[in-house]
Parts: C-alpha cells; structure tokens; sequence
C-alpha cells in the first residue's frame, strides 16, 4: 500500500505564511517528513503547530509557500488526500446524542474503511466502551475514541495533533505501541506532542517550530550533537599546576562553558562537536575519573522553548 | 425577587447558595450586552410607538369603535389576536400586542434563562465557575435576575412610551406590566426545563413548545367565546397578559395569578438545581448502539441524525397550528357581509378576495413565516458544527466542503418543504372537514401553503451567504428573519410603506388562496434563492474553516 509514496517525502512545507488578521501564525514554515517515518512536531504552546496540520489537511488556505501532502496539494486534493489520512486533534468533540461506536465507524468511513478487526482488538486495548454517548464520555476517552478510529482507519499517513492529552499512563503505553505497529507496517506519522519522553521513544526524527518558524530539525541524535554535553572530570593533577594547561587553557578552548575549577576538580559543559579537544587537554594532565553526560531531551527543548516565554503570544489556533 | 426569595432556605445558607451571584450577573450582562438591549429596545418600541400609529390610521373614536365591533364579532380575527376590550386608542394597542407582546417577551425570556444555565453546563464553562466562589443555586439566580432586568426594562419602557405618547398612565402601566410578566413566568418555566433536559437546544425546544401551546390554547378559546372567559383562554399565560384589560377597567389582580404562577415554576427549578450534579439531567443517559448503522455512514446520514429531531419537532408542531387555524377559519365568514371597514381591515391584514380565503391566506402566510425560524436555524448547524470542532474531523475525512455543507442544506431546505406541506395539509384538512367540503378546500390550501417555500428559501439563500462570505455574521441571518417578521405582521395594520413592505420576500408573494398567481415571483424568487446560496457556497469553498 505504501511502496507507491515511498520514493517521495510524505509531507514537504516549504516557508509556509499563514497569517490570521494581523497575527502571524506561521512565517516561512520548513517542514519534511520521508514516508514511513514517525515525525516529532514540537515546539511551544502558540508556535503555529496546529495551524501547520490545519493547513495540511487543507482546513486552512496557506497565504504563501508551497505544501505537499504525499505528493499532492492539501488545498485541492482534499479529499482525495483525506482518503489516505487518519487526523486527530489534541481536543476531541464528540457529538452529544451519538454513542462512541458510532463515531468511530463514521469517521473510519468517512476515510479509505476500517479493519473491523483491528477495531474490536483497539477498543479492548484502550479499555474504551463504545456504547456510552458522546457527552457522558470523560476528555480522555474521547481522545480515545478518535485514536481507535484512526489506528483501525486503512490510511497511509496519520496525523496525531498532541493526541495523548488526558490518557493515563498504562494507555499512553498503549499509545506507544500502537504507533510503534503503524510505523513498523509502514505507514508514516506526524505527531505534534509535548510528551517528551514519548518523542523519545517513538520518533525518528524531530522538528522544533517557534513562531511560526523551523528552529531545528534532524534526528534526535543529530540534534544532540548540536548541543552541550556536561562534563565532571577528577584530576590525577591540578589544572592549574603547568601552566600551559592551567584552568586558563581550558577556558581558551573553543567551546566551552560555565568552567568551573575546585582542586582536582573539574566541572564544565563542552559544545558536543568540540568535546575531543576538551578530552585530550583533560588526557595530559591525567584523568582519575570521568563523567559525561550527553544533554537532555529537556534541556534541548527549552532551550528553544525558554528564549520564546517573554514574547510568547497566544496564537489561538 | 419575592419569587426567589420564597424558594430560599434559612438566611445562612442562602448565602452560601448564592455567593458569586452578582459577579455571575455583571457577567451576564456584559455577555448579553448587545442581545439584550436589542431585544428591549425592539419590543418596547414597537408596542409603544402602535399609540400614535392607531392614532393617525383611526382617527375618529366611529372608526375605533366600528373597528372593535367588527373585530370581536368574528371568532377568526379574536383567534388572532384575541377580543377587543376597549375602543380607545389603548385599548387597541393592548388588543393588537397584548398577546403577540408577551409572545415575544417569553421568547427573549427563555433565550436568556437557557443561555446562562444549561447552556453554560452543556459547554462545560459552567464548571470552570461553580469550581470558583460560586454557590449552588447562584448561577439559577443570576440568569432569572437577568432575565427579570430585560424584562422589567421591556415593561418600563412600553409603560412610559406609551404614557408619553398620551395614553392614560394606569392603562400603559397594566400593558407593560401584562407584557414583563409573561415574560417572568416563560423565564421560570425555560428554568425548569434547563434542569430537565441535558441539552440547551432541547431546553429551548420544550420551553418554546410550552410557548406554542400557550398561544393556541388562547386563540382557541377567544375563538369560541367573544368575552374572553373560555375556560382554555384561563389556562394560558398569554390569555391572562390579555385578560389584564389595559385601558379597560385594568384587572390588577391577574398579576396576582402572574406572580403565583411565576413563583411556583422559580422554587420548582431551585428544587430540581438543589437535587441534580452540575451537568447532569434527571434523564439518565442511555447507552447507544455499539456499531454504526449502515445509514451513518458519510455526511448525510450525520446531518439527518444530528437535524431528525428538531425536523420531526416542527412537523409536529405545524400539525397542530394547521388544524387549530384551520378549524377557527369557518368564524371568517361570521363576518358582517356589507361592513366595507373590516373588509378594507382584513385585506390590510393580506387577503385578496372572499374573507375566508383571506383569513386562510394570513394563516398561510404566518405559517410561511414561522417556518423561516426553521430553515434558518436548521442552516445554521453549520456553523454551530464548526465553531463547535465537530466539522473539523468531519472534514479531515474524504469529504468535499460541498457535499458537507450540502448535506444541512438539503435537511434545511427539504424540511421548509415538509412542514409547510404538513401545515398546510393539516390547515386544509381542518377547514375542509368544518365545511364539509375537504376534497375542494384541500387542494387550494396546500397549494397556498407552499407557496410560501420560494420566500422562505430566499431567506435560507441569504443565510447560506452569510455562512460563506461572513462566517463570524451569521447571528445576523436572525435579524433578517426577524424583520421579515416584523413587516409580515405589522406592517399591514400599521400601512408601511409599499418600499418596505417589497423588502421582505414574503410581501411579493400572491396572497393564496384565492388570488390570482402568476409564475413571475415565484421564478424570481427561486432564482435569487439559488443565486445567494450558489454564492455563498462558493466562499465556502474558498474560506478558512474554525
């Protein structure tokens, strides 16, 4: 089913406008996702991710630049497109006098069908009831409802809009590997999340946006490497006794930061491509013990997110 | 406020109860900021300024009194618009807006009430407040203090207009009151039904059924009885507003029965609030079906199931007006053959030729216009859909703009086409059989009933434009409806001029039965229909959506 799209990149945006009256929702938005990969889409509350995916499903018209939705255009090939695609939003509206298993059959048949099959084994999975109607359902259990008529819809590209918002942890388990079955069948996934450890998990590559903009993009390890790493090292000598690798030789370095020179001991964070030159200087003077620690998923996000708090607008969609 | 008070326990929890009360009111009020003077500057305005127009078109107290005589001598005009009881000046104004005035002070009333109560529960907002200083029964009371300002500002307003305008204080003073305090009761019954039903949309629905009823249950007993004492004019709250008498001998006790009654639905509501959870109902909800019938399977199926209800409704509801109006249009040929001044009045009132026909056509045409209510708000789903996050999934699944929003329309202007044929089949109907004569009056009344679906679908047209071109508008497309409304049912009676009466689809229409038809207007109007829907559809297409 997915051999036909494989070739192409699955999603491709190129400096996407959106502007909603005098708000910039998106300013020259980057985005490309390789069929049959799992996407993180992440970035601050307000960045413009939901516009993104609004505008990919062709329920929002771009001011300007280009986007592709496996090789077709969002905006006139809705629903051609839509065929293929399984959507679910962060904030899950059921209507009130419908019961869930309704829902979920109109939505997979609103798209390419549904494996009946498949569905029977998600509502038991996801613990979910479908004979209950749409208003007595709590704000996790709509969420669920919209995941099992997505993972059960016969689609080649799901895009999951913060879709775990509200599940409990053993279900936000059971989220993970239902991804992990659509990736390994193939098909390809955006999801936008704020879930960190989720991201971790499942995502084979990333793409941090703030304002609307791309601010990174790569896979996780890639990102990493454009990071500092911490390093505690214990020294068999005292950094400042030759003076030609004293505490001041370490701080010349390219790269390094927040040097911190106690005795024997050294604390510092190292640029990650600039941590071979740190190692050997530490090397001549003689290391006793060592830690280094590659940098937090945490500490990359806010890194992105922290710069952006002051001017943060609420951007509604 | 005695109403309330009376439904309050001891002085320490009522407190309690109400905390955050007045800060739930100032956020009433300043949601309703242009709603609610809109609605009281309409309605006190309108019965205020009806004074000097009688004046002006009955100027000599002969005129007045031959116009009172022949009015309360015909069963089918006091249906309309209930007896006259006096020939003044006033007492033609309470005559003529008594009863349609307390009509429309009880559907503001119950839009107001079901707005700040169930309407807030059923969007979860009102959680958002109760989980803050707000006491159990504060967010009841701040919608019926509400209610009660709109209400005591429409009467202040009718009493003083009228008063200025010349007419004796007393009596201006019994109409505003008979007015505000029908719409006081239609507050406290729309309370009740907001704790029985789980849906704001059901709340209003049964509070505007309530309505409905009251209305015919009033036509119907000042149909059979000229002095207003039918037992079924007594039971209904719209027959006391006229049973006031304004300008006639003013009956002050009624308020009295205004303020009994009015009490008694208030504690009902505190009582049913005091035993149920914060967006729960008395009705338990039902489990559903497990899979999706075949029938739910794509846009259509949806919107009919989301729009069956309210169709099945008003189908209902215009069996019944049909065969109420239909069974008193016999009382149009009570009328004094030869008195040339009611003639001229009923053909004021839109007919053409033969007084049944024109009592037939009025209903007809009344009907018509009460179906737009309809088709309006069935269109408006949409947008409702939309705001509410639903069109989005929908949307996100294979399903084209066109055929999603096709799909309301086709339910919103099938159903115009299905309630006028069940009115005007249950008109027909009734007035055949009170004539014996079903098999020659069926047809032509049927006929005159659709011939309203041009006219209506022009005002659909205009909504489906407005839902294009200027989604954040629609609320507007009300506004049309309403002033096609106003024209329909006062501007005849008032003389409007010809310009405004031609700025309602309605005006353009033959007065059927009985005129002569010709194709003119209704091609013309199913084109501009067409056109303003085709219009709208293509911004449809073309706009953001959400």
């Amino acid at each position: 089913m997915t051999t036909a799209i494989s070739s192409a990149p699955a999603i491709r945006v190129d400096a996407l406008h959106k502007s909603f009256g005098r708000t910039h929702a998106l300013d020259g938005l980057d985005l490309s996702i390789e069929a049959g990969e799992v996407h993180g889409f992440l970035g601050p509350n307000g960045a413009g991710k939901s516009t993104t995916i609004r505008v990919l499903l062709g329920l929002l018209r771009a001011d300007g630049g280009s986007a592709r939705l496996l090789g077709k255009d969002p905006w006139h090939d809705a629903v051609e497109l839509h065929r293929r695609i399984a959507y679910v939003p962060g904030d899950v509206t059921l209507w009130r006098n419908l019961s869930g298993g309704e829902v979920i059959d109109l939505y997979g048949r609103l798209r390419g069908g549904l494996d009946a099959a498949r569905r029977t084994e998600l509502l038991e999975r996801f613990e979910l009831d479908p004979t209950k109607k749409g208003r007595t359902y709590s704000k996790g259990n709509r969420q669920k409802v919209a995941l099992v008529a997505a993972f059960a819809s016969d689609v080649d590209l799901l895009i999951l809009d913060e879709p775990t918002s509200g599940l409990d942890p053993l279900m936000e388990e059971v989220f993970q590997s239902c991804v992990a079955e659509e990736r390994d069948r193939g098909r390809t996934v955006l999801l936008s999340s704020h879930v960190l450890s989720e991201v971790e998990a499942l995502c084979d590559r990333v793409s941090i946006i703030r304002r609307g903009q791309t601010v990174e993009s790569g896979s996780l390890g890639e990102l990493r490497h454009l990071t500092r790493t911490s390093v505690v090292a214990e020294l068999t000598g005292t950094p400042g006794a030759p003076p030609a690798v004293a505490g001041g030789g370490l701080a010349a370095l390219p790269g390094v930061h927040g040097l911190d020179v106690q005795g024997h001991r050294v604390k510092l964070q190292v640029d990650t491509d600039k941590l071979d030159a740190v190692l050997r200087s530490l090397g001549t003077i003689g290391v006793r013990s060592l830690i280094s620690t590659p940098p937090t998923l945490e500490e990359l996000f806010l890194r992105h997110y922290q710069d952006d708090a002051p001017a943060e607008e609420a951007i509604a969609r | 406020m005695t109403a309330v008070a009376t439904a309050l326990p001891a002085p320490a929890a009522r407190s309690r109860h109400l905390a955050g009360t007045g800060a739930l009111l100032r956020l009433a009020l300043r949601r309703d900021r242009v709603m609610i003077p809109a609605w009281v500057l309409v309605l006190g305005l309108v019965v205020a300024s009806m004074g000097s127009s009688f004046e002006a078109l009955y100027d000599t107290a002969a005129e007045r009194a031959r116009l009172a005589a022949s009015m309360n001598a015909n069963g089918s005009m006091r249906a309309l618009y209930g007896p006259v009881f006096s020939d003044s000046v006033g007492g033609l104004v309470s005559w003529r807006m008594a009863g349609y005035g307390a009509l429309l002070a009880a559907v503001m009333s119950l839009l107001i009430v079901v707005r700040h109560t169930r309407e807030e529960e059923e969007t979860g907002r009102q959680e958002l407040l109760s989980a803050a200083m707000v006491g159990r029964r504060a967010p009841l009371t701040a919608a019926l203090l509400t209610a009660l300002i709109a209400n005591a500002a429409v009467a202040v307003l009718i009493a003083g207009g009228l008063a200025k305008s010349g007419r004796p204080a007393a009596g201006s003073l019994a109409l505003g009151l008979a007015i505000g305090c029908a719409g006081m009761l239609f507050a406290g019954l729309a309370a009740i039904t907001a704790q029985l039903t789980e849906s704001a949309r059901m709340a209003k629905g049964l509070t505007g059924a309530a309505l409905g009823l009251a209305f015919a249950l009033r036509a119907a007993g000042d149909a059979a009885d000229a002095g207003s004492t039918s037992p079924l004019t007594w039971i209904s709250p719209i027959g006391w507003s006229e049973n006031l008498r304004a300008y006639a001998d003013e009956r002050w006790w009624i308020l009295l029965l205004f303020l009994a009654a009015t009490t008694l639905a208030v504690t009902a509501s505190y009582a049913l609030t005091a035993r149920r959870d914060i967006g729960m109902s008395f009705l338990p909800a039902r489990p559903g079906p497990a899979v999706a019938q075949r029938s739910l399977s794509g846009p259509f199926g949806l919107a009919w199931r989301l729009q069956r209800t309210t169709l099945l409704g008003w189908t209902l509801g215009f069996l019944c007006a049909g065969g109420i109006f239909g069974g008193i249009a016999q009382g149009a040929a009570d009328m004094v053959g030869g008195n040339r001044q009611t003639r001229e009045i009923v053909e004021r009132m839109g007919g053409a030729q033969g007084l049944t026909d024109a009592f037939l056509a009025t209903m007809a045409g009344m009907l018509g216009m009460i179906a737009a209510i309809y088709a309006t708000g069935a269109v408006l789903r949409l947008r409702s859909e939309e705001t509410g996050d639903r069109a989005e999934p929908v949307l996100a699944g294979a399903v084209g703009r066109l055929r999603w929003a096709g799909s309301h329309l086709a339910i919103a202007y099938a159903g115009t086409v299905v309630i006028m044929a069940f009115g005007g089949l249950a008109l027909g109907l009734s007035y055949g059989i009170s004539v014996h004569d079903v098999g020659g009056q069926l047809g032509p009344v049927l006929a005159a009933a659709l011939s309203q679906v041009p006219a209506i679908w022009t005002l659909t047209g205009l909504t489906v434009l407005l839902f294009g071109l200027l989604p954040k508008a629609t609320t507007a497309a009300w506004a049309l409806v309403g002033g096609c409304l106003a024209i329909g049912w006062i501007g005849p009676s008032l003389k409007f001029p010809q310009w405004a009466m031609d700025l309602s689809p309605f005006g353009h229409l033959p007065k059927l039965p009985g005129a002569d038809a010709t194709a003119a207007p209704f091609v013309w109007l199913l084109a501009l229909s067409g056109l303003f829907a085709a219009v709208g559809l293509v911004g449809v297409r073309r706009r953001d959506i959400g």
